[in-house]
């Protein structure tokens, strides 16, 4: 018992690098999926070809050889790399595990997205064109709002599911939650009360972040609920 | 560029290993999501409880973390509980074991969700019809549930399937010899990193796309007896 107290303060400094890890690559990652959805939606096969590539590559293959194709790969090219000046990055551990997840999620991210865009009401893509709105300015105002808001519960499982694949930064030694964990259980012996301890703060953090995501779709879906307060609401109600 | 260098037959050693090892999990996963989606819909709130808890605790923390904790934790705590008992003996657990039951156990918590859903999607008039003509609980299982569920399962279950293949990866951590590890060893003697992981992600793409055109027809397969619409 007493290890796991020592060990805590160690742990939470793990668990403060996977949430910086998870949150710059969900933040980057969003950014590049939109440009690709919108690619893998398009008609030109020579923009939905290299973005269908894309996602089905990044989909296709485990996190962990897309991890160490980029990190222990990238050695290959270090001659190309240092002439280039971009050997500093894919020296460093941590560069090279922001730099995988986001491309993962971008993949992961940009085909949630294209399912949704393609979910959107037809009907209200009619009235936008009927309105006179067209290319951007239709998947402006119309077709991404209504995507983004679609894709949401999908979206919120990728989120924790990029959050637990973090743990894979461990194995090219950054010291992450779970890099912590195998460093003092190696040093301490207490193998399973740290790994338990360490999957209790992945396991609170992961209900945590579903937790947010609900009140953000349930802020979001305001304007499809019932109202309470008026009688109104009920008068409608009853007359269905 | 994929000069592999003499190195291919390790690449498929680790190939034949990965499949196996993926198989095997995967069957242990549909038993644990029949078992676990009984227990979601049984009425005893024991076994309610304990899948609930299941299926909470396998999706909130991640498989690396799962694994060593399966393939490092149960020997310590086997050894250490035995050592109560009197007894001093040392537990090795094989990595292939700790690798299919570890995937087995965390898949069997996503499909769990799979199986639920789908029996949740059998009409409920179906099981009454059934009761009504004389069918014992097991008799309806056997004739009316199952042969439907398996259908309203197959999308989920090719879902479970692609993730599972692919988390194999993860099982080259505790150095069982599957194509993650081999290519990791060959990369590591040639010193040539790129070609060998390259190697290993095109041969995972191309699972991951021979068993989406198998999932497709499966599923022609299943469908065949029901109306199109």
């Amino acid at each position: 018992m007493e290890i796991i107290w020592d060990s805590l303060p160690r742990m939470f400094d793990g668990a403060v690098l996977t949430l910086e890890i998870t949150s710059l690559s969900v933040a980057i990652g969003l950014v590049c999926a939109i440009p690709l959805a919108l690619m893998r939606v398009s008609r030109n096969p020579l923009l939905w070809g290299p973005a269908y590539g894309y996602i089905l590559y990044f989909r296709g293959t485990p996190l962990l050889v897309q991890l160490f194709l980029i990190y222990y790969g990238s050695g290959q090219f270090s001659e190309a790399l240092q002439t280039l000046g971009l050997w500093v990055f894919f020296r460093d551990a941590w560069f090279c595990a922001v730099l995988t997840l986001t491309l993962n999620t971008a993949g992961y991210t940009a085909e949630i997205l294209r399912g949704s865009i393609q979910a959107v009401p037809h009907g209200e893509v009619e009235a936008a064109r009927a309105c006179g709105m067209s290319g951007s300015g239709l998947y402006r105002r119309i077709i991404l709002p209504k995507a983004f808001r679609l894709a949401l519960p999908a979206y919120s499982n990728e989120v924790v599911f990029l959050f637990q694949a973090t743990s894979l930064v461990s194995i090219i030694a950054l010291m992450d939650l779970t890099g912590v964990a195998r460093v003092i259980a190696a040093r301490s012996f207490a193998i399973y009360e740290i790994y338990i301890t360490a999957g209790i703060i992945y396991l609170i953090v992961t209900y945590g972040i579903l937790y947010i995501f609900k009140k953000v779709e349930y802020r979001l879906s305001g304007h499809l609920r019932e109202r309470k307060d008026t009688g109104i609401a009920a008068e409608s109600a009853a007359l269905r | 560029m994929l000069d592999l260098k003499g190195y291919g037959w390790m690449l498929w050693d680790g190939v034949q290993l990965t499949l196996l090892v993926g198989v095997c999990a995967l069957a242990v996963a549909m038993c644990l999501g029949l078992i676990g989606a009984w227990g979601k819909l049984s009425r005893n709130p024991a076994a309610r409880m304990t899948a609930n808890t299941y299926t909470t605790v396998i999706r909130g923390v991640p498989e690396l973390l799962l694994l060593l904790i399966v393939y490092y934790g149960t020997p310590t705590l086997i050894q250490n509980t035995l050592e109560g008992f009197g007894y001093d003996i040392i537990i090795d657990i094989n990595p292939f074991v700790a690798g299919v039951g570890t995937l087995g156990f965390i898949y069997g918590a996503f499909s769990t969700e799979v199986f639920r859903g789908a029996i949740l999607a059998v009409p409920k008039g179906q099981i009454e019809a059934a009761h009504a003509a004389g069918m014992s609980r097991l008799q309806m299982v056997r004739r009316v549930l199952l042969p439907q569920v398996w259908r309203f399962a197959l999308p989920g279950l090719g879902n479970v399937w692609m993730v599972l293949i692919k988390a194999t990866a993860l099982i080259s951590v505790i150095q069982l010899p599957e194509l993650m590890r081999n290519s990791d060893i060959a990369a590591r003697a040639l010193r040539l990193p790129f070609t060998f992981y390259f190697a290993a992600s095109l041969i995972y793409l191309s699972i991951t796309i021979v068993s989406m055109l198998g999932q497709q027809r499966i599923e022609a397969w299943a469908r065949r007896g029901v109306r199109e619409i």
